[in-house]
């Protein structure tokens, strides 16, 4: 395969010029050649690495120790550079050398740059593509992290990279504002750092969390966080850089080895896709509310409860609610009526739901506006996403609920003193997930879930098949799988659908 | 003597003089099109109406002020509602390819909204609202009008009031219509302080140090503070809501030795002194929940943003002179030189101004009306600006007018710096 119209041998001492430094801003595309079949253990290994990433991000905090302590493990393990320096002289047996593992994460980049590139029109693909930016730059982030505050520089330095200081009068002017707003600057570090002045929009995950000094549109970032501003740049590079390769793409894919090796890449991506309906008509309405209580994961039947109560849901609530009823098999007839029949015991008279919500509930099922299917949210969307407001009912317990309440709501569902102490333990760690999955042992009466849980909608179906309600619930391996997850977890997918979901 | 009071009933007989006579075609135009600097801006806007019987007809586009114009006259739409500039006109939205159809460009917007606040007001719940909560709204918009414009340095801001019970701010700005999804939810978070739904109790979590965007909000809370949640809510006063805010308190001895105060302190004004009091013994100590009286502060008058709608850009919002079609309000902008003052309830109704529409003229006569097209037209537009001259919409419009004409300020600006530009090459 070959990445550049130019055919070049590479020598090893040009290779291990290429490769002197352990992180790339991958600006220059692999001149080589490379077998078809390291082409695809490439490809796959660095697939894991990026979904590794992916899921250490929701259950740790980013950069913590944990996080860092086992991204680097997983990155030994998959033979990708983890270390700043090059200690050459412990190779284990078969393993890389650190310049060969360099030369790996270079080319697995471009290959799935290749595969993740095309969005033409697609807003599942667009999915992907968000979900693949995204973990490259966590992966960028911790790796750039990992540098010394020389090293930071030399790579600056290498890649051209250069930012604004503002001057020493107006650091001095602005003295108080930069301590208060500069996580953990102090008057004197003030003085010694540079402060670089970058458009807001060029700092956004500063911005988000208040952690940086704004004024007039421009965000006064400190050298210690000088890594935002080139992730940020890191990601308006990839993200040009996907398309243009996009518009290359047409001689690649007309390449019949590559093309389904490509397309299964982007797609072969661990994860049920729970929008496919199976199961579709196996259960009776009369059975939703007996199910909340038995197999729905709190998060759903926390928000069955609050709709029985209000006879209401608010959108993002009947989204999270909707989409998971579907994944489980209610079809879109069954799901008009059960929504229609609550909203009618409360403000919404039937023709005003006819009107108002039966159209979003039909654009659920795919059968209005752009016929998106749309998929149930899955475990890391409602963590990460969108956090409940209020008057609001959706979201993950675990993760949004006051663990004083969290304990109270456990204690009416008959969870025993110690299993409560367990979870709210995991959630003080911030493990949701982990903390859903031992509730789901503790109201199942099993000592191992044997599943790792990722989405409601698993949840559910495990469940069921342990009350042995769900011996017929098909959850084939083989159909085609896609990431409900797909990073999109995040992404502005259903933001159409929400347009009409309005409160009035 | 022309009254504000107002029934739904009218509305099919008052739409249609409203839109004829009052509505402000030609400014709402001026707006819409930021000076024609961008090809297509207004024609590839959304527009979406919601006509008698809650039809609500979404993607209607117009290619001219007239056409828009003929429309609104046509259907008489009890709302209106403004959505993106799309790349293609939203009204063939169904004939371009599928996914080739975008929302490119929008305002950056929000909404407030008073049922947002049932958890921390006692004089009202869900739609109603009275003077005493109005003055959670302008608290809302002190905080956020100074942040957009001092931090994110934004300058053109129309505040509206939405007819019923919020307001909604369109910053126009072209760096804020330009801005991405991600962009405008990190400004919606920046300013979003009180996070959490029903399950959550205390919804204020201030770190050290404080924040200057923080900093500057208290400010604005303190003035209004006092008489807002002491005096007018009285959230010291009843057991119930004295509890309240007791659960705000970091549970510690602190909670034990404020309800001991309390007990011989029956004085609004004195137990939040005494708060105060527990506060800066506490930051003497320097550990952590040390701002509790802030976070109560915060947690009582904070804006509440409603952050979807400011995330999306194909989002819809209410339109700026929209009626509201159950209090029958008209949607004005609201002036900050004379927002201590505004009165939801003195808006006028849509009843109200077509009522004094009909007053006997004061001596004016019809000028002669000239045989050519435009002078027709010119005529026609200079008859219905005298029409709303002589309602209590007049003052709206005139301010209307006055941000459209700071805007139109900032685009000479950028005009002579390019032709400067073009000079000098
Ligand atoms: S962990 Fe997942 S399934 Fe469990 S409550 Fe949270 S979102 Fe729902
Ligand atoms: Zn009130």
């Amino acid at each position: 395969m070959l990445f550049s119209g130019r055919r070049r041998k590479v020598n090893l001492n040009a290779q291990s010029e290429l490769y002197e430094h352990a992180v790339q801003f991958y600006v220059q595309p692999p001149l080589e050649n490379i077998s078809l079949n390291e082409f695809e253990t490439f490809a796959v290994e660095r697939l894991k690495l990026l979904k590794t990433i992916e899921t250490l991000g929701v259950s740790y905090v980013k950069l913590s120790e944990q996080y860092k302590k086992k991204l680097e493990s997983e990155s030994k393990n998959l033979n990708f550079p983890y270390r700043s320096e090059t200690d050459d002289r412990k190779i284990p047996p078969g393993g890389l050398s650190e310049c060969e593992k360099r030369r790996k994460d270079h080319i697995s980049h471009f290959i799935l740059r290749l595969a993740y590139c095309q969005t033409v029109h697609n807003p599942y693909r667009e999915e992907l593509r968000r979900w693949f930016i995204q973990q490259e730059v966590d992966l960028f982030r911790y790796r750039f992290s990992e540098l010394h505050s020389k090293q930071k520089l030399e790579f600056l330095h290498r890649n051209n990279l250069q930012y604004d200081a503002i001057s020493a009068e107006e650091k001095s002017e602005l003295q108080r504002e930069l301590i208060d707003s500069t996580y953990g600057v102090s008057g004197i570090t003030v003085e010694q750092q540079d402060f670089y002045k970058v458009p807001f929009q060029d700092a956004l995950d500063l911005v988000r969390t208040r952690k940086v000094y704004l004024r007039a549109g421009y965000a006064y970032i400190p050298h210690q966080d000088i890594v935002t501003i080139v992730l940020n740049d890191f990601r308006t590079r990839l993200s040009k850089a996907l398309a243009l390769t996009a518009r290359s793409l047409p001689a690649v894919h007309s390449d019949e080895r590559l093309q389904p090796l490509l397309s299964h890449l982007s797609h072969a991506y661990v994860g049920q896709d729970y929008s496919v309906q199976k199961n579709v008509g196996k259960f009776s309405l009369e059975q939703v509310d007996s199910l909340s209580g038995k197999s729905f994961p709190l998060c759903m039947r926390q928000l069955h409860q609050s709709l029985r109560e209000n006879h209401h849901l608010r959108h993002g609530g009947r989204m999270q609610y909707g989409l998971f009823l579907k994944g489980i098999g209610l079809s879109l007839e069954q799901a008009l009526q059960f929504w229609r029949s609550e909203f009618v015991k409360g403000k919404v008279d039937a023709d005003k739901f006819d009107k108002a919500y039966a159209y979003s509930v039909r654009h659920m099922f795919g059968r209005e506006g752009k016929r998106t299917d749309y998929t149930p949210y899955s475990c890391m969307k409602v963590i990460l996403s969108n956090a409940p407001g209020q008057g609001d009912h959706h979201g993950c317990p675990f993760r949004h609920s006051d663990p004083e309440l969290l304990k109270q709501k456990l204690q009416v569902y008959k969870v025993p003193p110690s299993g409560i102490s367990q979870i709210l333990e995991l959630v003080k760690g911030m493990h949701y997930q982990l903390a859903c999955q031992k509730y789901f042992e503790l109201t199942h009466n099993v000592d191992d879930a044997n599943f790792s849980l990722s989405h409601p909608n698993q949840y559910f179906i495990e469940s069921q098949k342990i009350l042995g309600g769900g011996k017929d619930l098909k959850r084939e391996a083989d159909v085609p799988q896609r990431s409900q997850e797909a990073a999109g977890g995040l992404a502005e997918m259903s933001e159409d659908l929400d347009s009409f979901f309005q409160d009035g | 003597m022309p009254s504000n009071v107002f029934d739904s009933a009218n509305l099919p007989d008052l739409l249609p003089l409203y839109y004829r006579r009052l509505f402000p075609f030609s400014l709402y135009y001026r707006w819409l099109t930021y000076g024609g600097l961008q090809k297509n801006y207004f024609q590839n806007r959304e527009f979406s109406f919601t006509l008698k019987d809650d039809i609500y007809v979404r993607y209607q586009s117009f290619s001219t002020q007239t056409e828009l114009e003929k429309e609104m006259q046509k259907i008489n739409p009890y709302k209106i509602d403004i959505g993106a500039v799309y790349s293609h006109r939203p009204i063939q939205h169904n004939t371009v390819k599928s996914g080739t159809f975008q929302a490119l460009e929008k305002e950056l917007v929000f909404d407030i909204d008073m049922t947002d606040y049932d958890d921390v007001r006692s004089c009202c719940s869900a739609a109603d609202i009275c003077c005493k909560c109005w003055t959670l709204m302008t608290i809302a918009i002190r905080i956020l009008d100074r942040a957009l414009r001092e931090d994110f340095g934004f300058q053109h801001l129309l505040w509206v009031y939405s007819g019923r019970r919020g307001v909604h701010c369109w910053v126009c700005d072209e760096a804020a219509r330009k801005l991405s999804v991600a962009a405008r939810s990190a400004v919606a978070e920046y300013l979003s302080l009180v996070k959490g739904g029903d399950e959550t109790v205390k919804k204020v979590v201030l770190t050290d140090p404080i924040h200057p965007f923080i900093r500057e909000s208290l400010a604005v809370v303190e003035k209004y503070f006092t008489q807002y949640a002491i005096h007018d809510q009285d959230i010291l006063g009843q057991k119930e809501s004295v509890e309240k805010v007791l659960a705000l308190v970091p549970e510690d001895i602190l909670l034990k030795e404020l309800q001991q105060d309390f007990q011989n302190e029956r004085k609004p004004e004195n137990r939040w002194t005494q708060i105060r009091n527990q506060a800066i013994k506490k930051q003497g100590a320097a550990k952590k929940g040390q701002h509790f009286e802030k976070e109560i502060m915060l947690q009582y008058c904070y804006p509440r943003l409603d952050v979807n709608v400011s995330k999306g850009v194909n989002h819809l919002l209410k339109s700026p002179f929209s009626v509201h079609p159950k209090t029958g309000r008209i949607s004005v902008p609201i002036d900050l030189e004379e927002l201590d003052s505004f009165d939801p309830f003195a808006v006028p109704t849509i009843s109200l101004i077509c009522e004094e529409l009909d007053r006997p003229r004061r001596g004016e006569e019809d000028e002669k009306l000239d045989d050519t097209k435009e002078n027709e037209k010119d005529a026609a537009e200079r008859r219905k600006i005298r029409d709303y001259k002589r309602t209590s919409l007049a003052k709206y419009v005139k301010h209307f007018d006055q941000f459209l004409a700071q805007m139109a300020q900032s685009w000479k600006g950028d005009l002579l710096k390019k032709s400067d530009l073009q000079k000098q090459f």
